[in-house]
């Protein structure tokens, strides 16, 4: 099949981007989006342009790399999907399809469509944690954890930090990623200690960071490739509250 | 130069005890003078870097991705082994011990694999206590389950998504020092040169990603945690960016490379769909618990795999080793699968593909309890293929996984170049030949987390805390210039070739020439052949951009002419031993269709000195001894 794309172009975040207009011929539909945006930039070095830059690593779905926005949508048009993971048996010949990257203040454009995720990091480095040293750790069966707790806490811990919450989000709020990580730690027993503490570094790192607040409209969890649910934010504010 | 592998004497249960009993620490106020750069920050250099700072040192971080937490560990899947014998199955320290010994086909050391089983119990306390959500039992207590190679159940998981949940408990660790100041991290930062004082290795040249910009960073010792070379295949089950650069730099440096024809083939991937593909994605090995193997008993039997009745099915797996069945090690379930495939047995468009069917697991256990098992896996599968695994079989074909050559390291994880340290997939040293399921990540914590932060100090109180050359050190400049020459020559060439086209023609020589199989004459013709690639890549090569930006091109390029030439090496390494043992099966070397080891010729560890670019490196071996765990045929009968 044959696609028309709009990519958005920008040299660097100093300077003025713009969507440019490319045709991707015979695209199978076997392809990932990536291998068909791969063979796009072999056909643009080859005539002596400049291809297009987009993050990607792992290619199955789990670094958190990738992050196109795809006709409006973060990763595109299906659920618990990312970038990487869509592949172009979902598009039709002829279809027009627009790139774009992630869109925050917190996640400022290097180039093209990468942007700058490391505020995540600083999150985390706040207190996304648990204080424990290497060694001496008690057996890990001296503690046991009801299984429901273990599976609630592993839903959330499955968050990828590819910052598709925050890119959906009118006010690209943080508050789904942040609070996954509050709620994978705060079920644990072994998180439950630092836990009001880790809210309040946390959150005040978040909104540091320049990311807006939740007003309660559930985009990120529509778009999270890893179904983090929005319940998990009603369990931050609680804690919060609570600390 | 001799091997000398500092293997410390006693029993094989007491080396590790009496090691750290005699080696030599760093005081507490001290550690703080000594500066140690850590290059990657997958689960062995994130746990490496943690513990380190931890310990007091101060610590650099490197990593060329955006976040450490987007190392390839975290696409690990099945689980990690532990010898806790929580199910009261007969498993312990030395069970364990003996069978990544016998896995590795007899080709690893054997003081370092016991000391993995070892500290293997400490790792799941850590991880636990850092939060990591292991999957539990209704009772509260850890799940384990069984995994190929292994006929108990010594496996820990988190889902399918072990792996991430490893790394991002590594991650954690590792952000708690960042954020407490006692480790600087370097995201998109890529190491392109190691800088070499006095024999010692004293610091690296890395690449700022994003401005382009050179830096020069001097520290008391160098560890490499930066992973395997397994795209040197092209396609494999590596994340794109995974590469050899740092630790081939190292190896142009002085540091002996061993064993790089060991690559692991996995068993359990989704088949090549076209040319377009860009890598491999695999589905953990864990599957092969509730699935089971067959192909078509007929040539070209193209009917719907429902419509094939049981009779004309040929589960070969349970029929050629019935002790193990659908879990047979890795090179043995592969290489079972390519000879189906090349019988013309194999299924899906290509031949190139067997059944891993679930329907009998469905029937016995019910579907829901599949999907607790193995949703995400059967979900990624059907976004991949557009196909439904709970309806009909998935399709499998073995592809390029693990690689368990690298750096020649002793047992204090040192290379031959004092002050460099290699630890996880990077070095050579716990695997040996082939590595069984839910061991890699096993290693990367062991090294990170409880062994590096011992041996490293017996060489940090050795070197003392005054020998840390400057950055206007002649070497340290030197290899800054070279670097930057580098980046001029391949935005200089201007050619009509991209980095990718390149890429892919040696990927596929090697994949033909010295992948699941290989014989005499292909790798003759491999060897004679990548040499011409390289020499058209530097004459023909397009690198668009300039080097003062980001530019994935320039980085592309930097890691394909590091293939070009460590691909020659892995072809001379496959062509020299002579035998077939684990991930490397020398076609004139078999027994009715089984790997046939040497152990009279071939009961070492090659390691290999660079001589220069197309010259023949030097071949140094280190005898490997089997004391405890005797030579014996590997059958998995």
């Amino acid at each position: 099949m044959d696609l028309k794309l709009k990519v958005w172009r920008q040299k660097s975040g100093e300077e003025k981007g713009k969507i440019v207009d490319y045709d991707a011929k015979d695209v199978s539909p076997n392809m990932s989006f990536l291998e068909m945006l791969d063979v796009v930039n072999e056909d643009l070095i080859t005539k002596g342009d400049d291809p297009i830059a987009f993050e990607h690593d792992c290619r199955e779905g789990i670094c958190g790399s990738c992050n196109l926005m795809i006709n409006g949508q973060a990763h595109g048009p299906h659920q618990g999907v990312t970038s990487c993971q869509l592949h172009m048996r979902s598009f039709k010949d002829g279809d027009t399809v627009y790139v774009e990257p992630w869109r925050a203040k917190a996640f400022p454009v290097i180039k093209d469509l990468v942007v700058d995720r490391s505020a995540f990091d600083r999150i985390i480095q706040s207190g996304g944690f648990v204080s424990i040293n290497t060694g001496g750790a008690p057996d890990a069966n001296a503690l046991p954890i009801p299984k429901v707790d273990a599976d609630i806490a592993m839903d959330a811990a499955t968050c990828i930090g590819c910052g598709a919450c925050v890119a959906s989000c009118k006010n690209a709020s943080a508050m789904l990623f942040v609070s996954a990580k509050i709620t994978h730690l705060g079920l644990l027993p072994q998180g439950k200690v630092e836990q009001k503490e880790r809210v309040k570094k946390m959150i005040n790192a978040m909104d540091k960071e320049g990311f807006g607040n939740c007003t309660n409209q559930y985009e990120c969890e529509a778009v999270c490739p890893k179904s983090i649910k929005r319940d998990f934010i009603r369990r931050m504010n609680r804690d919060y509250i609570l600390s | 130069m001799s091997l000398d592998s500092k293997i410390p004497s006693g029993s094989i249960e007491q080396k590790w005890s009496n090691h750290k009993a005699d080696i030599k620490l760093v005081n507490p106020a001290n550690k703080r003078k000594f500066n140690i750069i850590v290059v990657g920050s997958g689960l062995a250099g994130a746990s490496a870097s943690a513990t380190l700072a931890e310990l007091g040192y101060n610590v650099k971080t490197f990593c060329f991705q955006d976040s450490p937490r987007r190392a390839h560990s975290i696409a690990a899947q099945g689980g990690i082994n532990a010898a806790k014998n929580y199910q009261n199955d007969g498993d312990s320290v030395h069970r364990l011990f003996y069978d990544t010994v016998k896995g590795g086909d007899f080709r690893a050391r054997e003081a370092n694999v016991h000391r993995l089983a070892e500290v293997s119990v400490n790792i799941i306390d850590q991880c636990v206590a850092q939060g990591v959500p292991f999957a539990r039992e209704y009772g509260g207590h850890l799940a384990n389950r069984s995994f190929g190679g292994a006929q108990v159940s010594r496996t820990f998981y988190a889902k399918g998504q072990t792996g991430q949940q490893l790394l991002l408990g590594a991650y954690s660790a590792l952000s708690r020092q960042i954020g407490l100041g006692a480790v600087k991290m370097y995201p998109r930062t890529e190491m392109v040169e190691l800088i070499v004082v006095d024999g010692h290795a004293k610091g690296i040249v890395v690449r700022d990603l994003v401005t382009g910009k050179l830096s020069t960073h001097m520290a008391d010792a160098v560890v490499l945690g930066t992973g395997g070379y397994g795209n040197v295949f092209f396609l494999s089950t590596n994340a794109k960016n995974c590469n050899v650069t740092a630790t081939w730099k190292a190896h142009k440096k002085g540091a002996f490379f061993a064993n790089p024809c060991y690559t692991q083939i996995h068993p359990t991937c989704i088949p090549v769909s076209g040319d377009h593909q860009s890598k491999l994605t695999l589905m953990s090995e864990s599957l092969r618990n509730d699935g089971r193997i067959w192909v078509p008993k007929s040539k070209g039997d193209k009917r719907n795999p429902a419509d094939i009745p049981e009779s004309e099915r040929d589960y070969y797996l349970e029929r050629k080793y019935p002790s193990y069945g659908n879990l047979s090690p890795r090179d043995i379930a592969s290489r079972a699968a390519k000879e189906a495939c090349d019988a013309g047995l194999g299924v899906g468009e290509s031949g190139q593909g067997v059944y891993l069917d679930f329907a009998d697991s469905i029937r016995r256990l019910g579907e829901p309890k599949i999907r607790d098992r193995y949703e995400n896996l059967f979900q990624m599968y059907e976004q991949i293929t557009g196909e439904n695994p709970y309806k009909q079989p998935m399709r499998i074909y073995p592809a390029v996984h693990y690689t368990m050559g690298g750096l020649w390291v002793d047992y204090n994880l040192m290379s031959n170049l004092p002050g460099l340290f290699v630890i996880g997939e990077a070095n050579f040293s716990d695997h040996g030949a082939n590595r069984l399921g839910a061991s890699a990540l096993m290693q990367g914590l062991a090294d990170g987390y409880f062994i590096l932060p011992y041996t490293i100090g017996n060489y940090l109180a050795g070197a003392g805390f005054n020998s840390r050359p400057s950055e206007d050190h002649p070497e340290a400049k030197k290899a800054l210039s070279d670097a930057e020459e580098t980046t001029k020559k391949f935005l200089s060439i201007k050619g009509k070739r991209t980095v990718d086209s390149f890429h892919r023609e040696l990927g596929k020589l090697m994949w033909d020439k010295c992948g699941m199989a290989r014989n005499d004459k292909g790798l003759k013709e491999a060897i004679a052949k990548i040499p011409q690639i390289r020499e058209e890549f530097w004459q023909n090569v397009n690198v668009p951009g300039s080097g003062a930006e980001l530019n994935q091109s320039l980085e592309k390029a930097g890691r394909v002419a590091d293939f070009l030439e460590f691909g020659e090496l892995l072809c001379l390494d496959a062509l020299t031993r002579e035998e077939s043992c684990g991930g490397h099966f020398r076609e004139e070397y078999q027994e009715e269709g089984e790997a046939k080891r040497n152990d009279d010729k071939f009961c070492h560890a090659t390691a290999w000195e660079f001589n220069g670019v197309g010259k023949k490196p030097t071949e140094h071996r280190e005898k490997l001894e089997f004391e405890n765990v005797h030579l014996a045929t590997r059958s998995y009968k």
